[in-house]
């Protein structure tokens, strides 16, 4: 399997082997082996649930520092719509797109202007004669993933443009060279500032690939501080925003969706629903609808871990943030809209091998199933995860996959002892 | 040849909201048997489907999943009140389910139709007031 850089990660000194994230990684990545818990690198996707929930911080995401942007002449920053919700008493977004210029960056570049230009785009796209639908959105990396793991029948429904953060950069670093015929592409450096882990793996993963403009990746949580010292809301900002409801509605779920216009969708977050919705997709049962929003994280990407503030509570600031902006500053003729740039697509997505198939012979995985039913009945059936695995099914299965017999279980083991 | 592998369900009648879980469970099985994706989508469907008859008509039933390497037969067996006419509900649109059920979402007459659509080969055994028996089989090789 093409090897997969990941961004989320243990700290093992932390880590307790307590069994918290055991339960509540829905692709069952984890493992506790020696006390500690083990991720397997084909089964992640990056979705940052446990992060969210190991109550020892053990679990962190990986991502660039400020300083990394050092190495660069000129400077820009892409902030996702969802820092916007993260401040208290701020009116307006100028003063967050202000206050990153302080903190040192030339130039800044909202991805919401970028997410304008995609949902009109969106709205051509999922109209395309002969595309498989329900047209899936390609904006949550993590959903992306899931779907190549574990639903590789719907791939085909992935919507081929590029998530608003890959055309911001482009754009970004368009407009930087346009500006300053003094620069050189190299000197140019774009740092996009993330709400979730899932948005470092896609841009570590495709950079090559997809030819990405994205030189680092910071969190939220990282620039905060930082920024919230820096900005100034009771002084005069000049007005740098450039994006309108449309832009700024992508942050929470359902927001790209009202993007559409119309009501022929489905929107879905937090990765068990999201995981719902792609096996009734796969049954065929949902409503007849053309486009269907997932975000892996709860409330959308205001939820996600590499925020700050709580997700409802950063959707309610960015709702009044809204309320009196354009519905959209795309600035796109009604002619214009009609017909999409090539830049905006990609043609294939990554090729991942399914997670959990149990070997490449059909004969060989049907007895390999077969031996773990077989292991599975004699197990207790409680899913404790005190043997280190999710579930005894879990249990059975890593037993049969590592040709070690019968597994482990404490608590048979208890249970002999009584006897 | 490996021996063939049986998945058992019990698909409980009494509770509508968990009607699916069977489909959701083979589906995955399949997936780590290495099924192409294709044959795995036609039997999550037909599968869902004949769950969902069965606990909209039957109050539940057992489903069996047998899996060879040739071939996924998808056994569905209810004590329900049987099909009286089977030209007649294998129709499309028809339906008899009641309007709690249409208020549901369910009940569009589609359930047969789908699960002949999906499997290459069905047999229904019915006997009214007795029960039903539908046998569907998905081929891997075709």
């Amino acid at each position: 399997m093409a090897s997969y850089e990941h961004s989320v990660l243990l700290d093992r000194s932390r880590c307790t082997g307590c069994t918290t994230c055991l339960h509540h990684c829905p692709t069952e990545a984890i493992r506790i082996r020696d006390g500690h818990a083990v991720i397997s690198e084909s089964r992640c996707i990056d979705c940052g649930e446990c992060i969210r929930m190991c109550p020892h911080k053990a679990k962190k995401a990986v991502s660039s520092k400020l300083e990394d942007m050092n190495r660069f002449k000129y400077k820009i920053a892409l902030p996702a719509p969802t820092l916007y919700g993260q401040f208290d008493n701020m009116e307006d977004v100028d003063y967050v797109l202000d206050g990153l210029l302080k903190i040192g960056f030339d130039d800044v570049f909202e991805v919401s202007k970028a997410a304008e230009l995609v949902s009109a785009y969106t709205r051509q796209y999922i109209k395309t004669q002969g595309i498989r639908l329900p047209v899936i959105s390609s904006a949550c990396p993590v959903v992306v993933r899931l779907i190549g793991l574990m639903y590789p029948s719907l791939s085909e429904n992935i919507m081929r443009l590029h998530p608003p953060v890959t055309m911001a950069a482009k754009m970004a670093k368009e407009r930087a060279l346009k500006s300053n015929p003094e620069l050189k592409p190299e000197d140019v450096g774009v740092c996009f500032i993330t709400p979730c882990p899932g948005k470092v793996s896609y841009v570590n993963n495709n950079r090559e690939h997809l030819g990405l403009d994205i030189d680092e990746v910071v969190s939220i949580s990282d620039v905060y501080f930082m920024l919230i010292n820096a900005m100034k809301p009771d002084t005069e900002v000049k007005s740098l925003s450039d994006s309108g409801m449309i832009g700024i509605g992508w942050a929470s779920s359902g927001g790209e969706s009202a993007a559409i216009l119309n009501d022929d969708y489905l929107a879905a977050d937090g990765i068990e629903n999201v995981i719902h919705v792609l096996n009734q997709i796969e049954d065929g049962n949902i409503p007849p609808v053309r486009f269907i929003e997932l975000n892996a994280c709860p409330g959308g990407c205001v939820g996600g871990v590499l925020t700050v503030q709580n997700p409802f509570i950063a959707k309610a600031r960015l709702q009044s943030l809204r309320r009196y902006l354009p519905v959209s500053m795309n600035y796109l003729s009604p002619e214009e809209e009609q017909y999409i740039p090539d830049g905006y697509f990609f043609d294939r997505l990554p090729e991942y091998e399914p997670a959990g198939q149990l070997s490449s012979s059909m004969a060989e995985s049907m007895r390999m199933m077969a031996d773990i039913q077989k292991i599975r009945e004699q197990l207790p059936g409680i899913d404790c995860g005190a043997c280190g695995a999710p579930t005894c099914r879990a249990n059975a299965e890593d037993a049969v996959r590592k040709g070690i017999g019968f597994p482990y279980c404490p608590i048979l083991k208890a249970r002999e002892a009584e006897k | 040849m490996a021996e063939p592998l049986v998945f058992h369900f019990d698909v409980d009648g009494s509770d509508f909201t968990s009607a699916g879980q069977a489909s959701v469970q083979i589906k995955k099985s399949l997936r780590q048997l290495g099924l192409p994706s294709e044959i795995i989508r036609r039997v999550s469907i037909a599968m869902y489907e004949g769950e969902i008859n069965m606990v909209i008509h039957a109050n539940g039933g057992v489903a069996d999943v047998i899996v060879t390497e040739d071939c996924v037969e998808i056994i569905l067996k209810d004590q329900g009140p049987g099909i009286e006419n089977v030209e007649q509900a294998m129709q499309e649109g028809f339906s008899t389910a009641t309007s709690t059920i249409h208020s549901l979402g369910f009940g569009a007459g589609m359930g047969l139709p789908n699960m002949k659509r999906y499997s290459d080969t069905m047999e229904i055994d019915t006997v009214v007031g007795v029960g039903t028996t539908i046998t569907m089989k998905i081929f891997l090789n075709q």
